[in-house]
């Protein structure tokens, strides 16, 4: 029973996201190219420019007046036969890699890309020095010397003593 | 071991200082342009009626200095600097062209005629292309172009006094020579 209400809840949940998702979208897609291939082309390429105005979304989510034009561009230069590349390279020569919201491998950007690998890297090897000299502390105190008679007795003498004295 | 033990608080403190930086001294909306260094693209626009002589890319390579100054009567920043291009033009200083960005021509005519007009010539670029070509994402921009039409640098946002003292003075000082 619970069961099955929990699908029906997921299912409700994954439909409305998937709705809303869509109607956003739709919104801003403007005197679409006729040819729908080309036009989910020219979409696919708008999501991946960034923005000047709002620097976050992309042409694609944004309604400021200049990412109107720059779909308005990107629609053009498709419709003109321009490759995905092209289109790119035709608005990164105005505005540079920064209207890339997937920023080029470059030396520039070398430290962008590999850098939270350098952190992983330097991270675990610090790990791994870490719990190693935990390990060789732990693997000292295990085996310490063995008692000699005159402290076994002495143990033996303070065991029994406080065993007296709990029970009286 | 002591060292060790302050490993948390030096991360820590290194990345707090890079956000600090981050915050305070860099500016988001100041994107570097492309285009610098590089020729002016190709262009060719009518003028705001009434302020004439139209504008194209030839214009800027008239062997001096020249100032592109993007407007529109609609952009609250370009009235504030405004005055300070009047200025400009009034001491004779540098020659400042207007591109006019997605306007409408007789609300730039009117704009004009209401603040004053210190451009010796004007485009109007109606559908914001010329401005695309150009590298423009807000208004006002201003263009510094060299004797041979080259874009040396480009002030984002308004002039302010810092701009004009030590950006614009000194290239037109230096070409003009």
């Amino acid at each position: 029973m619970i069961e099955r209400l929990q699908k029906i809840l997921f299912q409700s949940l994954l439909a409305a996201v998937i709705l809303l998702s869509t109607s956003a979208g739709a919104v801003f897609v403007e005197n679409r190219l006729s040819d729908p291939k080309l036009e989910a082309r020219a979409q696919v390429i708008a999501e991946g420019i960034r923005c000047l105005v709002c620097q976050n979304q992309s042409i694609m989510d944004s309604n400021a007046d200049l990412a109107k034009d720059l779909r308005a561009l990107v629609r053009e230069r498709i419709q003109a036969g321009d490759s995905d590349d092209d289109v790119r390279q035709y608005l990164v020569d105005r505005y540079g890699d920064w209207v890339l919201l997937n920023p080029p491998f470059k030396l520039r950007t070398a430290l962008l890309w590999i850098g939270p690998l350098l952190v992983f890297i330097g991270g675990g090897f610090a790990m791994f020095l870490f719990l190693r000299r935990r390990n060789d502390t732990a693997g000292i105190t295990v085996a310490p010397k063995p008692l000699s008679e005159k402290e076994q007795a002495e143990l033996d003498r303070l065991l029994t003593a406080s065993d007296e004295e709990s029970r009286s | 071991m002591r060292l060790g033990s302050l490993a948390p608080v030096l991360t820590f403190s290194g990345i707090a200082a890079v956000m600090v930086y981050a915050l305070f001294y860099l500016d988001p909306s100041d994107i570097p342009s492309e285009l610098l260094s590089k020729p002016a693209p190709e262009f060719k626009l009518d003028p705001v009626p009434d302020y004439g002589p139209g504008l194209e890319a030839a214009d800027l390579k008239k062997g001096k200095v020249t100032l592109l100054n993007v407007f529109a009567s609609w952009c609250v920043a370009c009235l504030a600097e405004h005055p300070k291009l009047m200025e400009l033009q009034k001491n004779g200083s540098v020659e400042i062209y207007g591109l006019n960005y997605k306007d409408k021509p007789d609300a730039a005519a009117e704009w004009l005629t209401r603040n004053g007009d210190p451009y010796s010539r004007t485009g109007m670029d109606k559908r914001g292309r010329v401005g695309i070509n150009f590298g423009v994402y807000g208004v006002p921009e201003t263009f510094v172009m060299s004797p041979d039409g080259k874009i040396l640098d480009k002030i984002i946002g308004p002039i302010t006094d810092d701009d004009l003292e030590n950006r614009i003075l000194p290239l037109v000082k230096e070409y003009n020579e």
